[in-house]
């Protein structure tokens, strides 16, 4: 009470006539129509060099002052010279070798050089000269690093001023999907080379917008690109990028006014948001997968008949109308629907605890087991709730008989634990790259990623054969037909029970329009105005 | 009294010493691998490999640690590992908005809750008294990330009268000189954005200022009403001086200096824990700093970060204990 009323004293001392919105200029400018947006996320930018970065909340900066080669469609992951990215158009040889671009002319970067195929090959020349602190993403997605024996790009011409021309070792069939993929903006040479080091402070690009000033852990501000190469765009003049941590403060910052757009809105909050005249809500399609991984090492989840009678235990539905508010379809593929490749014929291990507890039995646990379940300590975009989720699988479970104990750690700990295989069983989950299968199946399932992203430490020949099979296969019905059959491998061996594919919720202003939010995570705001 | 100042200011060295050893080695103690944190989920484990390397997290920890000595006494704190930019350069935007924010918070806890306590021993038992002391009660126990949205959404949502999160209005921002916001808006001139900064620190402040606040009126009360009952007070009253006189001239300077002990200590750990306070009202300081390089596993700006509060938090114990002798001249050192 004291503290309400010296709270109330001192709002009332200080507040005079401004109102909450604050500031003269915001108000003034907000009476006529306004140009500035507010991007309230949860955490700051680590980089804002795209090459140097792996985290989203970097990339949601850097796409808007970068352009990639290709660019992904407007809510999906296909490549196509529509889409407006610096190729215009491009042509792949016949053995699927040879990637020729026509580069779009009269492209400039934010301190007015010129973009051209020049550029792009010194681009290419400083990500292959790199190493995994300055260009992580470079190596996982083309084999290496220059002179590393799996790196895939032989060379990178310029064969005219605007066209440029790329030589593989063998064929790579989610080649244009990673180019276009935000770690991959071309940045201004002749910046780059002036700053070392420092360029990761001082982006230049050929984005709608050029950077401003970045305040770490606070705001990075960038503004619209007077020359940017698309007449007309960007609509705005102005996007600030705001650091709120809690979800909870930020949609409070959101529900004041203070902030234009917020990410990261909890599930359970939609329906505050739908109340609200003032706001809107926009779901992002979904290009994830949570779920349930056992450490296929460790006894007795070693075992294929183990795995499959907990699949048959967990109610998935339950799980997301609990705990998703419905924000989020059930899984019963490692892979989103959304993506090439998703097979529909599985048959998923529906929820049937008397099966689950046949299969116990025929495993040799006909009174079940005791083991750990480990739940994730922070919300993430594929699992609103760890916690909660964990305490629902642990209620199925204990119907069949088996006795978990959630276990829980800080999550770098956790992440790293049960990549050494400590886990009995762990909730974690994927967020999409490039929308292709290959970057689902074979980072999460391949036995040469046991030690890296495959958490569940699953190895299977057959699988593998297929998966790098179809890594060179550049036929996409043929690729398609091999991620198929590799599904149903998967869907054997049950070495994860995929739980759901959730929709990430995005909160603004109602006057906001063209907004679509993309499914990697990171959108282009050049169309973004204020009604 | 320099001799006392100076003396303890050596006795720093080994505290200080022993404090980077045990953080030192606590930091490397927790599992969690800063090259795979830096890298990120989808990081492959060769990447993963060749950083470690790079960072020099492969050589033993005895060197590890030495290497971090000799920076230390050459005023380099190291290069954060997740920014590259040296945490020296680094930190003071940070440090500046949690002093800001703590000087804020502790001048409000000091005001009210000195008083609060001077009065309820004042009239002792009275309704004051009571309702005094049982907020105080409840102001200790309450979480702050609670009190903290609740205000949040009282005195922005529905009131509308104060900004939730943040230190200044980002579409007109502070010119930052000394990044102490008070200050700079002073310099440059800028009053309407004074106002601002001041509305900005009022929510947050409180939320912070709530727990001091809470302890220190509690201590200030039964440190007063000890010393009412002396003698000296007695004589004081019968004499026929004015109450207000006796309790702040007389019984106010010899309470004082345990509260003074306490508000030191209260200092130091708003330093230290503003993280929830910074987190739920973005504020973006120092807390907020090494809670997310923790997460990074960033282990020269966790090391730094916690060596500069803990410097501060002995220094301002240093300065309580000097305060003393000022208060009270019977305090001497020698």
């Amino acid at each position: 009470m004291m503290l309400f009323a010296l709270t109330t004293i001192l709002a009332a001392c200080s507040s005079g006539e401004e109102d909450v919105a604050e500031g003269d200029e915001g108000e003034a400018v907000e009476e006529e129509v306004q140009d500035t947006l507010i991007f309230g996320r949860g955490g700051d930018s680590v980089t804002l060099d795209p090459i140097g970065a792996t985290d989203g909340e970097s990339f949601k900066v850097t796409k808007n002052i970068f352009e990639t080669l290709v660019n992904f469609g407007e809510q999906d992951t296909d490549v196509v010279p529509e889409n407006n990215g610096l190729a215009e158009s491009w042509e792949i040889s016949e053995d699927g070798l040879t990637y020729t671009f026509d580069l779009r002319e009269g492209v400039l970067f934010h301190d007015g050089t010129e973009f051209d195929a020049n550029a792009v090959v010194a681009n290419f020349e400083r990500w292959a000269a790199g190493d995994a602190d300055s260009a992580p993403y470079y190596s996982s997605m083309f084999g290496g690093y220059a002179g590393e024996p799996g790196h895939i790009i032989e060379s990178v011409t310029a064969v005219e001023d605007h066209v440029v021309e790329f030589k593989l070792t063998r064929p790579s069939a989610p080649f244009l999907k990673n180019l276009a993929m935000s770690p991959f903006g071309i940045a201004s040479p002749t910046a780059f080379e002036e700053l070392g080091e420092e360029f990761g402070n001082n982006p230049v690009g050929t984005g709608p917008f050029q950077f401003v000033e970045w305040q770490r852990n606070d705001t990075v501000t960038v503004e619209r690109f007077e020359d940017y190469w698309q007449e007309g765009l960007p609509n705005l003049e102005r996007i600030i990028f705001r650091a709120i941590p809690d979800n909870s403060a930020r949609l409070n910052s959101l529900l004041s006014g203070e902030i234009d757009l917020a990410d990261g809105i909890n599930p359970a909050d939609a329906a505050t948001i739908a109340d609200e005249p003032e706001l809107q809500l926009w779901e992002r399609p979904s290009m994830n997968i949570g779920y349930l991984g056992f450490t296929t090492t460790r006894e007795p989840f070693d075992d294929p008949l183990v795995r499959q009678a907990l699949s048959y235990a967990i109610d998935k539905q339950a799980i997301v109308d609990a705990f998703f508010e419905g924000y989020a379809e059930t899984a019963k593929n490692p892979l989103p629907p959304v993506i090439s490749g998703y097979n529909d014929e599985i048959e998923d291990y529906t929820y049937n605890p008397e099966k689950a507890k046949e299969l116990l039995a025929a495993a040799g646990y006909p009174d079940g087991f005791e083991m750990e379940l480990w739940a994730m300590p922070v919300p993430r975009p594929y699992m609103p709730d760890g916690q909660k989720v964990a305490e629902a699988i642990q209620a199925n479970l204990a119907d069949v008989g088996v006795t978990a104990e959630i276990v829980s750690f800080e999550w770098a700990t956790y992440l790293e634990k049960a990549k050494n295989g400590e886990a009995d069983a762990f909730l974690l989950g994927w967020t999409g790259d490039n929308g292709d299968a290959d970057n689902f199946l074979y980072v999460l399932l391949d036995q040469d990623n046991i030690g890296s992203n495959n958490y569940t430490r699953y190895e299977n020949q057959e699988l593998h054969d297929i998966l790098i099979e179809a890594q060179t296969e550049t036929d996409e019905e043929a690729r398609a037909e091999l991620y198929r059959q590799a599904q149903e491998i998967i869907h054997e061996d049950a070495p994860m029970v995929p739980l759901a594919h959730s929709t990430p919720l995005i909160a603004g202003d109602a006057d906001i329009t063209g907004y679509t939010p993309h499914p990697t995570g990171s959108d282009k705001l050049d169309n973004v105005a204020f009604e | 009294m320099l001799n006392y100042a100076g003396r303890r200011l050596m006795q720093l060295i080994p505290v200080l010493l022993g404090m980077t050893f045990v953080v030192f080695m606590i930091i490397r103690a927790i599992p969690g691998d800063p090259a795979q944190v830096i890298l990120g989920q989808q990081a492959t484990e060769e990447a993963v490999r060749s950083l470690r390397a790079q960072l020099g997290l492969d050589d033993p920890w005895y060197i590890q640690y030495f290497e971090y000595l000799v920076g230390l006494v050459t005023g380099d704190l190291g290069n954060s590992l997740r920014t590259q930019v040296p945490v020296v350069e680094e930190i003071w935007p940070y440090l500046a908005a949690t002093i800001e924010l703590s000087m804020f918070a502790i001048i409000i806890a000091v005001i009210l809750g000195v008083n609060a306590g001077i009065i309820s021993a004042w009239f002792q038992n009275s309704w004051f008294d009571y309702t005094a002391m049982v907020l105080a009660l409840v102001g200790v126990s309450m979480p702050i990330f609670w009190l903290g949205l609740m205000n949040q959404w009282i005195f922005s949502i529905e009131l509308g009268v104060l900004p939730t999160t943040g230190r200044e209005n980002v579409r007109d921002p502070v010119e930052a000189i000394t990044h102490f916001y008070i200050i700079d808006t002073i310099i440059t001139g800028r009053f309407d954005q004074l106002t601002v900064v001041f509305r900005h620190l009022i929510l947050p402040g409180t939320a912070l200022a709530t727990i001091p606040m809470a302890i220190i009126a509690r201590m200030t009360r039964s440190s007063m009403l000890e010393v009412m009952r002396a003698d000296y007070i007695r004589t004081a009253r019968a004499k026929g001086m004015k109450m207000f006189l006796v309790v702040y001239k007389h019984a106010l300077k010899n309470a004082i200096i345990p509260v003074l002990t306490i508000i030191g200590l209260q200092m130091g750990l708003l330093l230290g824990g503003a993280i929830l306070t910074e987190t739920i009202f973005g504020w973006p300081g120092i807390g907020r700093y090494i809670y997310e390089a923790i997460g990074f596993r960033d282990y020269p700006v966790i090391q730094s970060g916690i060596l500069v509060v803990a410097f501060i938090f002995v220094m301002i114990n240093l300065f309580v204990d000097l305060l003393y002798s000022a208060v009270d001249p019977r305090i001497k050192y020698d």
